[in-house]
């Protein structure tokens, strides 16, 4: 295959893994940035999202469109109030202390997946795609559904900026991330903050999972990933900044489309981990990110 | 026993040194009594302990559960039987985390611990790899069904044995003619990045070789990828052949992207049902399968002309007609592979029988008996068909299936004999000490 073909294939696997990667970072930034929680169990909900939606789309039947998009809503939902019950139980009652929810997410990540081994099983499970239109280009074929993929989560993204920067609910999320205690002072209730914030980082999660699980069947240890290059995209983009976050995943996405496609995806791995520690050390509050006050 | 934080506190416990003694002391009367109590006969009627190394999470999980009901049905046989040496057999299951590392630990835990007679029962190459020396250092018997070339390359030790499925090397010996003639002659292979695909990276050119025909590319992939549409550029464009053997929970995505990447006009394709063990064959984006050809070790479909110890086995796993569990056709076996574990109990109960074996100390007498076999006859024991072992490789031979996907089945079209897969022995085990 020549050169140009080549490249245009590298660059829209890397903006598929880019598109899902910014949502699920996202999630990430989010809790930390307003709860200075450090979600370890981040990438469960990622999987949980994926598992509901299997299990959602085989429930209804009929036309694939039809339970998919009904998972794209239920799957995160059921996710969020799975987020918000663990919320309540456990970070709450350790005062979100910085080290002790560490603890506790590690275990939740334990928990969740053990139970899906557990309930769902260790195999991987399909979902059928809401349509399978395959693009013809002159060299390769494409799948329709991975493009949609990419456009749908561009519109989330936007939708979330839109709910954190034009709305009550946003000024009161970013009022709590700039000092929580001022907020409190001036009657936000911090404590239903916290709880709705993890919750929606969770529903992120959910979210991309649904968007990814037509392409990548769910799996009970589908969560690694996703946790690990969210880290990565949350240390590089700025923890707390939504335009740090979605930069650093499409740069993430992209080298890792283009360099795995060229070279190696093992020397993808290498270099974003470089560049991690580079931001870490020349940059610590990442690229986008306000050093802390 | 929380401060106001909700956090414990261990200083305001009112353990005292008194309580804990009692403690430990009723807890120690505890572990010794059944002990004191139990098999007071000696071997003669305690149970023959096979301690199952099972994958029962990580990435070899469909096959753990798998391999742990065909390991049930076969221990529910021989024990109905009269069990070995008049003995019942008792399985103890450890999960391995189908990781190399934690391999080891199992073999140690299960000679240390467990006190088994023996271990039983690993499917992938590096876990087994990675367990072998455990097993070795342990003076362990260690029957894997593996698939592997590692055992017969004689590069493990003297207590490692395969005798309930063929390995890689020969598997492709046997096959190479078939694919040559019937598939193409140029091949691309794409296999997954460790021992597994080596065995199918390091064989397949040199057999392909001598029928004439060529591996033109080779293309690696990591065990851990999850997306591989990026790797498909690197198939020449003059490939007929397309010879893929994938393994682990991404394998599904593997084949349909290479799907959509080709459309109808693909190469031929030639694979290993490892790629789509446990998975539905007529799952959503698998049309493109359709007249594409697998290897199979055991069919997953029932065939026209299965035996009736073939039909005994199927009953007795509990899958039906489609290879999937009797009462949820959504739960598909790993047919292909854990015939081995049924077949191999069966041969550590005729060693065991051969060797007159009683207890831990007669693991030096089994492992002599299993090199002295030979054959294993088609049949109730052996129900995949028949086999010779070569005991100096501690490797068993037998024939293999090449299955053609038709009309959302896998339709056996080609079968392989012993002979086509034999070839020279790269060492002897036998001349290790025991």
């Amino acid at each position: 295959m020549h050169f140009g073909p080549h490249l245009l294939l590298a660059a829209l696997e890397g903006l598929v893994t880019s598109a899902v990667l910014a949502l699920t970072a996202l999630g990430l930034s989010l809790v930390f940035g307003v709860m200075r929680v450090v979600n370890v169990a981040h990438g469960e909900f990622f999987m949980l999202g994926a598992v509901l939606a299997w299990a959602i789309t085989t429930a209804i039947g009929g036309h694939p469109a039809l339970g998919f998009l009904a998972a794209l809503v239920i799957a995160p939902l059921i996710v969020g109030a799975i987020a918000l019950v663990a919320e309540r139980l456990v970070l709450r009652r350790l005062n979100y202390n910085p080290e002790a929810t560490i603890v506790a997410t590690i275990g939740m990540l334990y928990i969740i997946q053990q139970l899906a081994l557990t309930i769902y099983g260790p195999e991987a499970r399909p979902v059928e795609p809401p349509f399978s239109y395959r693009i013809l280009l002159p060299w390769f074929g494409y799948s329709g559904y991975k493009l949609s993929v990419i456009a749908t989560s561009a519109l989330l993204l936007i939708a979330t900026w839109l709910v954190l920067t034009r709305t009550k609910i946003g000024l009161i999320m970013r009022a709590t991330q700039y000092d929580s205690e001022t907020a409190q002072a001036f009657g936000i209730p911090v404590g239903r903050v916290y709880g709705g914030v993890f919750a929606l980082g969770a529903m992120l999660a959910a979210i991309a999972a649904a968007l990814i699980v037509p392409i990548s069947q769910a799996h009970y240890l589908m969560g690694q990933d996703p946790l690990l290059l969210s880290f990565i995209v949350v240390i590089i983009g700025g923890l707390g900044s939504l335009r740090g976050t979605v930069v650093a995943a499409v740069l993430i996405g992209l080298s890792d489309g283009i360099i795995s496609m060229f070279f190696s995806p093992t020397l993808a791995k290498i270099i974003a981990t470089l560049l991690v520690a580079m931001v870490l050390v020349f940059r610590p509050q990442g690229l986008f990110g306000t050093a802390s006050r | 026993m929380t401060d106001k934080n909700g956090f414990f506190d261990l200083s305001k416990s009112t353990l005292t040194r008194r309580t804990a003694l009692k403690g430990l002391a009723a807890g120690a009367g505890l572990g010794l009594a059944p002990g004191f109590v139990r098999y007071s006969q000696a071997q003669s009627s305690a149970p023959i302990k096979i301690g199952f190394q099972s994958h029962r999470t990580g990435i070899g999980a469909a096959y753990g559960r798998w391999y742990e009901k065909t390991t049930a049905a076969a221990v529910k046989a021989i024990n109905a039987a009269g069990g070995i040496n008049g003995r019942q057999v008792e399985v103890i299951i450890e999960d391995d985390g189908t990781d190399p590392g934690r391999g080891a630990e199992v073999v140690g835990k299960f000679a240390t611990q467990h006190k088994t007679d023996i271990v039983f029962g690993t499917l992938f190459s590096h876990v087994v790899i990675g367990s072998a020396p455990a097993a070795g250092e342990n003076k362990m018997p260690y029957f894997v069904v593996s698939e592997g070339h590692h055992v017969a390359s004689t590069k493990l030790n003297r207590y490692v044995f395969q005798p309930g499925i063929t390995d890689v090397k020969s598997q492709i010996e046997s096959m190479a003619p078939w694919i040559a003639a019937n598939a193409g002659k140029k091949v691309t292979q794409i296999f997954p990045d460790f021992a597994f695909g080596y065995d199918h990276r390091d064989y397949l050119p040199p057999a392909l070789k001598a029928q004439g025909a060529d591996v033109i590319a080779q293309i690696a992939i990591p065990p851990t990828e999850s997306s591989f549409t990026k790797f498909f550029p690197q198939i020449p464009a003059e490939t007929e052949v397309i010879y893929h053997v994938m393994v682990g929970p991404a394998v599904l995505t593997f084949v349909k992207e290479l799907g959509e990447f080709y459309g109808p006009n693909r190469p031929q394709l030639f694979g290993f049902i490892d790629s789509l063990e446990a998975t539905d064959i007529n799952s959503p984006g698998l049309e493109f399968l359709d007249g594409s050809h697998f290897w199979e070790g055991s069919p997953r479909y029932a065939q026209a002309d299965d035996s009736v110890a073939q039909k005994a086995y199927r009953t007795a796993v509990g899958i039906d007609d489609n290879g999937a569990a009797v009462g949820d056709p959504k739960d598909v076996s790993t047919a292909a592979h854990m015939f081995g574990c049924w077949e191999t109990l069966y041969v550590v109960k005729k060693a065991m029988e051969d060797a007159g074996y009683k207890g831990p100390e007669d693991r030096a007498k089994l492992v002599e008996a299993t090199e002295a076999l030979t054959e294993f006859a088609e049949g109730p024991e052996h129900p995949q068909g028949p086999k010779t072992f070569n005991g100096k490789i501690h490797q068993c031979f037998g024939i293999q299936n090449i299955s053609k996907v038709e009309g959302g089945k896998l339709k056996v079209v080609h079968k392989t004999k012993i002979e086509d897969g034999l070839y020279e022995a790269e060492g002897d085990y036998t001349t290790q000490a025991l």
